[in-house]
């Protein structure tokens, strides 16, 4: 019995924006099942009054002053863009 | 002795007393790369003429009096960090064309000190991988044995330095990625403290857990790399405003290791550790305890944790880290007609089996009725696997184990087993989600292949480490041995 349905499958697919084949659908279901069966272990331990850690590091809201600086030109910034216009990313329409 | 088998310090010395320039030991690791390239395809892309004029540039700089320890010094790059004008793929075939407009941090300080740049060095997919088989591009080989892997994600900077077509390389480890590489090549492989160098530039896999970290043929190397790459940087706001040492200095500040406090922890000398394996490490200990190192047993009880913990945290930040490519601002985009489709099909073409894998299992962590079951829980683990390296660390100054549990394996032994890779970071993922640092040293070879002894330290503990390592490296010969699976003519 797999831990992942295959409805399942495809909504996290959909989540993540990919577009899977059926051929994927069908191996992902299996190897993210097995994973997530392994994953399960950590069920048995006891976290009551444990706090969640994020992040390795004792910094939080490290700020600077709010000052203009450089940054990319607007050419560098472009220079990969699949599509530009008029100093623009071109994308598809959002809305109709 | 030819040029390109030189270490950084060896090679210093003699640029420092006008024995060679750099254009001949930037030459020579050329000629080498053009040598047995095609037998480690340790590089994505390589840039001989950029190379040359980085050297030519080192020469005359040195011309005009400049001394630094990296000036005019051949390095690799893992193709993970961003360089400005040379094209830099996360090993993706949606970043193929991909060319940076900026330098990572890392890169600009190499630039300041006069390093010379040769090419861009093979990783799996996003880093996401143990052997570098999920790179997009090609399979690197490991130099000790061409049908086994070089380990991953950082395989090409392994493969690269072990091969001497570089003098050094940069690698990156979010869950072992430079020390098991290292391990399974025959090289040195540190990881900093987390927060100890500049992840800015670094294309993320996972944030709370990435770190840049040097790949060198001796331990000084090691210690000479990260005088250059560590330091607080005001572009990441997760670097520590802690001064650096001179960690060539405080390296090599006793000529033994007596009272070293040296814990070794059980719960790392258990199952799926091969016998070979755990005899060299054995080996390796008993070493340092005739350095004069006192050998401690501690346990890390949550151990058995790191792996799940690990496959849900790193998993939930490459789910969120991965939603730039989109096709958008850079890399490939195919186009779907709208919006939506057009997210759709360039992920879908772009990003490869693995990362997708892993894409989807974060998106599950995270995603509604299961974020506390898996994502929050694996967080508070975390805390208990910190929890036990601090308490570790009151009783020892350093922990030693293996860094994996295996010798290299062959190619293609692993690659259709997603689970079974994973496991195989069973030494290492855990000091990433604890964020300390470690250092992998040659220690022997197993049936031929290398094994290396991981050396462990607390957060800022670096000069520790690599006091340890040096210390152990100059009591045997391991660090002069040199691959013996390459045919050169």
């Amino acid at each position: 019995m797999l831990k992942l349905t295959r409805q399942e499958v495809e909504k996290i697919a959909e989540l993540a924006k990919l577009t899977l084949t059926e051929a994927e659908k069908v191996m992902f279901q299996e190897q993210l099942s097995s994973i997530l069966e392994y994953a399960t272990m950590i069920q048995q331990v006891d976290t009551t009054g444990i706090p969640p850690m994020a992040s390795a590091i004792p910094l939080s809201n490290v700020m600077r002053a709010d000052e203009l600086r450089l940054s990319l030109s607007n050419e560098d910034a472009l220079a990969n863009a699949p599509q530009a216009q008029d100093g623009s990313f071109k994308v598809r329409a959002i809305l109709d | 002795m030819e040029l390109y088998s030189l270490t950084i310090h060896a090679a210093q010395e003699m640029l420092r007393q006008g024995e060679i320039s750099s254009v001949e030991l930037t030459e020579s690791v050329l000629a080498r790369i053009e040598a047995v390239e095609g037998q480690t395809q340790a590089y994505i892309s390589l840039q001989p003429e950029l190379a040359l004029s980085m050297a030519r540039l080192a020469d005359e700089r040195r011309a005009t009096g400049e001394d630094n320890a990296l000036l005019g010094i051949p390095l690799g790059i893992k193709d993970a960090i961003i360089t400005q004008g040379v094209p830099t793929t996360a090993g993706s075939k949606i970043l193929e064309n991909f060319v940076p407009p900026f330098d990572a941090t890392v890169i600009g300080k190499l630039r300041q000190a006069g390093a010379v740049f040769v090419g861009k060095t093979n990783t799996d997919e996003f880093t996401m991988g143990s052997s570098t088989e999920y790179s997009a591009f090609k399979r690197t080989r490991n130099p000790w044995d061409l049908n086994r892997v070089p380990g991953g994600s950082s395989g090409g900077s392994a493969a690269a330095t072990a091969a001497d077509e570089a003098l050094a390389t940069l690698g990156t480890d979010t869950g072992g990625s430079i020390r098991q590489p290292a391990s399974l090549c025959g090289v040195v492989g540190l990881k900093p403290t987390y927060g100890r160098v500049s992840r800015y530039g670094l294309i993320a896999h996972g944030s709370s857990l990435d770190q840049i970290g040097p790949l060198t043929k001796d331990v000084e190397d090691a210690a000479i790399m990260l005088s250059y790459l560590a330091g607080q940087d005001p572009l990441d706001a997760t670097t520590l405003p802690a001064p650096v040492p001179d960690y060539v200095m405080e390296m090599k500040q006793a000529p033994d290791l007596k009272g070293l406090k040296v814990g070794v922890p059980q719960e790392y000398f258990v199952g799926g550790l091969e016998a070979n394996v755990e005899a060299t490490i054995r080996a390796a200990i008993k070493q340092l305890e005739i350095l004069g190192a006192e050998i401690i047993e501690v346990s890390l009880p949550n151990t058995k944790y790191g792996i799940p913990v690990y496959y849900m945290v790193s998993t939930a930040e490459v789910s969120a880290n991965l939603s730039r490519f989109d096709g958008v601002r850079y890399g490939l985009r195919v186009d779907g007609g709208d919006m939506w489709n057009t997210y759709h099909q360039s992920r879908e073409a772009g990003l490869g089996p693995e990362v997708k894998r892993r894409i989807m299992l974060g998106t599950y962590a995270l995603s509604a009725g299961y974020y506390d079951a898996y994502y929050l829980k694996a967080q508070q683990v975390r805390t208990l696997l910190r929890r036990d390296f601090e308490r570790a660390f009151e009783q020892v100054d350093v922990m030693v184990s293996p860094v994996s549990p295996t010798i290299a394996f062959e190619i293609g032994a692993k690659a259709d087993d997603p689970l079974q890779m994973y496991l195989s970071d069973v030494f290492t993922v855990s000091l990433n989600l604890v964020g300390m640092c470690g250092i992998s040293v040659p220690c022997g070879l197993a049936d031929g292949m290398p094994v290396g002894l991981q050396i462990v330290g607390p957060a800022l503990g670096e000069s520790t480490i690599l006091r340890a390592a040096y210390c152990y490296e100059q009591s045997t010969m391991w660090h002069q041995q040199k691959p013996q699976g390459l045919t050169v003519s």
